[in-house]
C-alpha cells in the first residue's frame, strides 16, 4: 500500500437513481466482476482516480528502491548482496509495470516521471525514513514488504484490467521478498549481542511508519466508499491494519524481539491484538515533505533523471537515424 | 520534439511449443533494444525461450463497441465445440 | 612460483575482476536514466556477484579452505589482484558503459578460451560464465553503438570516456609468470594471445559507434599483480568490507 490517502475525483458514490445510463451500466460491470478494459468506456472520475493510484504505486516502488540501495555496496556476504540487488531490481520492474498500466489510461511514462519529479504526486510516506543499519533491510522486507502484501493480494481481483493483471505479476514475484527480509532480521536476531541490538534497533524505528502504510482511519471517507464501490480499494485501512498487526507480532516474539508499544496486548474477546496508533501529526508531516529523507530522496530521482537525459535522447536519435538510413537502402 | 522512447508490448513464448503470449510493455528506442530489454525486464525467472515485440502503436485492436457483431456469432456455433457430442464411453477416447 | 601458487593468483585475477565490477556496476541501482537499464544493469550486476563466487570459492578451496566471502570481505588492497580498469568509479552512465564494454570483449574471448581448459572446474565455471557474458558484451555493445552514433553530446561524452579508459586497457594483455605457468599447465591462455582478436572486436563496434581509438598504447599496470592498485579501490573495499570488519566473527 504504496498507495496512500488517494483522493477519488468527483463527489462520491452515486445511487442508481443519480447514474447515466452509461454509468449505470459501467457499475454493473463491476459488480459482476467483469474487468474494465483500456478502449472500455469509464466515467472520468475513474480514470483520474486510477491514474493517481497507480501511479502513487509506481512511484513508490522507484522511491523505494533507494533505502534499500543504499545498503547494496555495504551487504556482508556475496549472497545477501546478491539477493538484496535482485530484490531491489524487482522493484524497478513492479514500478515498470505499474507505469505500464497507467500508459492504458492515456498518460506516457515521462509525464507521469515528471508529475513525481516536480512533486504534483506522492509516493508512500514509508520511504522517506532512512535506513540506517544492516538490520534495516531485514525490517523493510519483513515489516513493509509484508504491509504491502496485505494491500496487493487482494487488489489482484482490482476492477482495471492492465492494473489486475501488473498486481497478479508483482505478487508472485513479490513473494520471495518478504521472506529474505525476516531471513536476515533472523539471523541477526539469533546473532551476536551487536547484531541482536541491530535488529531490534531497526525494529524500534519501523514498526509505527509500518502501520502508517496503511493510512489513516477511512471508515467514513467518502472517497474510499468510491473506491470500494468501484473495486480499485478492496478493504479499508483499518482492516488490514489490524490483519498486518495480528499476523507480524507472533513472527517478533519468534525472533525474541520487542514490539515498541507497550499497550500492545492480545483481546480474547475481539479475537485481535489491541495496539496504540501512531503518531498521525508525524504521518501528516512526512507527507507534507517533512519526513526524515523527503527532501533527498526527491533530489536522488531528479538527479538520476537529468543525468540520463543525454543517455535517451541519444539512444533514440541513433534509433532514428539507423531507421532513415535503412530506409534510405531499401 | 517529445523525446520519448516508444512503448512496445512485449509476447513471451513460455515453454516450447506453446503459443506466445501478451506479458506486458516496455519503452526502447528500438525493436532491437525492446527485444533485449525484454530478455532483462521479463524473463528475470526464465519465463522465455522466445521472445516478440510490436511497436505499440502498431498494433490495431477491435473496439468494444464491436463486441457484440464480433463475438456473439460464434457463441451460438456450439458444435464447433467437441464436448458438444456424445460419445459413448464404449468407444474409448476419441 | 609453484603450479598451485599460479593457480591461486589466476583465480583470484578472475574473481577479483568480477568482484569489483560487479560492485561498481551495483552502484548504479536505482539511479539509472530509464527503468529498463537500470534493471538490466542489476542482472549484469548480479552475473557478476555469481561468477565472484564461482571463482573466489575456487580460489578458496586451494588456499586451506577458506569461504568466497573470506576472501571478497578480509583482504586488504595488496590482495587484490582485479585490473586496474574495473576500480576505476563509474563517472556518467556512458563511462560505465563504454568500461563494461571494454571488459566485456575481454572477457568473453578469455572465457571462449577458458571452456577447452585443462581443469574441469575452471572449464565449468567459464562455460556458464561464458554464456552471460555473450550478453553483456551484445547489450553494452549496442549501447556504445546508440551512444556513439547519437547526439553531438552523447557522441562527445562517449569518446571521452574511451579517452579515458583506454589507457586501462593494455593490463588486460599483459603476461607474467604466473600466466606462463598456467599456459604451461594447459589451464588458460597467454593474455597476450587475445590481443589481436580483441583489437578486431573492439575496432569493429567503436567504427559502428563514429568513436576514434587513442593512438597511444600506453598502459597504466599494477591491479593484476597487487603492485600498485588506484586510489580508488581503498574506498569501494572500505564501503563493502565494513560490516565484515566492523563486527568480526559474526554470520549475516
Amino acid at each position: 500500500m504504496y498507495a496512500q490517502m488517494v483522493k477519488t475525483t468527483g463527489t462520491g458514490v452515486k445511487s442508481r437513481d443519480e447514474m447515466t445510463d452509461q454509468e449505470r451500466a459501467f457499475q454493473d460491470k463491476i459488480d459482476a466482476d467483469i474487468k474494465i478494459e483500456p478502449k472500455d468506456w469509464m466515467p472520468d472520475d475513474y480514470r483520474a482516480t486510477l491514474i493517481r493510484q497507480i501511479g502513487q504505486h509506481a512511484h513508490s516502488e522507484i522511491v523505494g528502491q533507494l533505502p534499500e540501495g543504499n545498503w547494496i555496496t555495504r551487504a556482508p556476504t556475496l549472497e545477501r548482496k546478491a539477493i538484496l540487488l535482485a530484490k531491489v531490481q524487482d522493484e524497478a520492474g513492479h514500478g515498470l509495470y505499474l507505469y505500464c498500466a497507467a500508459e492504458t489510461l492515456g498518460i506516457s511514462r515521462d509525464e507521469i516521471t515528471e508529475m513525481l519529479l516536480d512533486g504534483r504526486m506522492k509516493y508512500s510516506s514509508i520511504f522517506n525514513y532512512p535506513t540506517l543499519n544492516w538490520a534495516d533491510i531485514g525490517a523493510i522486507g519483513w515489516l513493509v514488504d509484508g504491509a504491502a502484501i496485505m494491500n496487493q493480494v487482494p487488489l489482484q481481483r482490482t476492477s482495471y484490467g492492465p492494473y489486475s493483471r501488473a498486481m497478479i505479476r508483482i505478487c508472485k514475484e513479490e513473494s520471495f521478498h518478504q521472506r529474505q527480509g525476516y531471513d536476515a532480521i533472523r539471523k541477526m536476531a539469533e546473532g551476536t549481542p551487536e547484531q541482536r541490538r541491530m535488529a531490534q534497533d531497526a525494529l524500534n524505528r519501523f514498526w509505527f511508519p509500518s502501520l502508517m502504510m496503511f493510512g489513516p482511519s477511512d471508515k467514513e471517507s467518502v472517497h474510499s466508499a468510491q473506491s470500494m464501490a468501484w473495486k480499485i480499494k478492496i478493504n479499508t485501512n483499518d482492516e488490514l491494519r489490524q490483519k498486518f498487526v495480528d499476523q507480524t507480532v507472533p513472527q517478533a516474539e519468534y525472533l525474541g524481539l520487542t514490539i515498541p508499544d507497550p499497550d500492545l496486548k492480545w483481546n480474547e474477546e475481539r479475537g485481535h491484538y489491541d495496539f496504540s496508533e501512531p503518531d498521525w501529526s508525524e504521518f501528516f508531516d512526512v507527507i507534507k515533505g517533512n519526513g526524515p529523507c523527503n527532501t533527498d530522496r526527491l533530489a536522488a530521482r531528479n538527479k538520476a533523471w537529468d543525468d540520463g537525459k543525454w543517455v535517451r535522447d541519444g539512444m533514440l536519435a541513433h534509433a532514428r537515424k539507423k531507421r532513415a538510413r535503412n530506409l534510405a537502402a531499401e | 520534439m517529445k523525446n520519448e522512447w516508444p512503448l512496445w508490448e512485449i509476447f513471451i513464448r513460455g515453454q516450447h511449443g506453446m503459443s506466445h503470449r501478451h506479458v506486458g510493455s516496455l519503452h526502447a528506442p528500438d525493436a532491437e533494444m525492446a527485444i533485449k530489454n525484454a530478455r532483462d525486464v521479463y524473463t528475470r525467472r526464465n519465463e522465455g525461450v522466445s521472445i516478440w515485440v510490436v511497436e505499440a502503436n502498431n498494433i490495431a485492436a477491435s473496439s468494444p463497441s464491436d463486441k457484440g457483431p464480433m463475438y456473439e456469432p460464434s457463441e451460438s456455433k456450439v458444435y464447433r465445440h467437441p464436448t458438444f457430442f456424445d460419445i459413448p464411453d464404449e468407444v474409448g477416447a476419441m | 612460483m609453484t603450479r598451485d601458487e599460479a593457480f591461486h593468483q589466476f583465480l583470484l585475477r578472475m574473481g577479483d575482476n568480477t568482484l569489483i565490477l560487479g560492485h561498481r556496476v551495483s552502484e548504479w541501482c536505482g539511479l539509472a536514466p530509464v527503468l529498463e537499464e537500470d534493471i538490466a544493469l542489476a542482472n549484469t550486476a548480479l552475473d557478476l556477484i555469481g561468477q565472484t563466487q564461482m571463482w573466489l570459492g575456487l580460489a578458496g578451496e586451494i588456499d586451506g579452505g577458506k569461504s568466497a566471502d573470506d576472501l571478497a570481505f578480509l583482504r586488504d588492497a595488496w590482495d587484490f589482484r582485479n585490473v586496474l580498469l574495473v576500480e576505476v568509479p563509474n563517472g556518467d552512465f556512458g563511462r560505465t558503459l563504454m568500461r563494461q564494454f571494454l571488459f566485456d570483449a575481454w572477457h568473453s574471448i578469455m572465457l571462449g578460451r577458458l571452456i577447452k581448459s585443462s581443469d574441469n572446474r575452471v572449464a565449468a565455471i567459464a562455460a556458464k560464465a561464458s554464456k552471460e557474458v555473450a550478453y553483456h558484451l551484445e547489450r553494452s555493445g549496442d549501447t556504445v553503438v546508440g551512444l556513439g552514433d547519437g547526439t553531438e553530446e552523447s557522441h562527445a561524452r562517449m569518446q571521452e570516456a574511451l579517452d579515458y579508459l583506454w589507457p586501462y586497457v593494455g593490463e588486460m594483455f599483459a603476461s607474467d609468470d604466473v600466466d606462463a605457468e598456467m599456459v604451461k599447465a594447459g589451464i588458460a591462455p597467454n593474455p597476450a594471445d587475445l590481443r589481436a582478436e580483441y583489437d578486431a572486436l573492439v575496432g569493429r563496434v567503436l567504427t559502428e559507434a563514429t568513436l576514434t581509438i587513442p593512438e597511444s598504447r600506453f598502459a597504466h599496470k599494477g591491479g593484476r599483480d597487487g603492485r600498485m592498485h588506484t586510489e580508488h579501490l581503498g574506498h569501494l573495499l572500505t564501503q563493502m568490507q565494513w560490516l565484515q570488519r566492523a563486527y568480526p566473527g559474526a554470520t549475516w
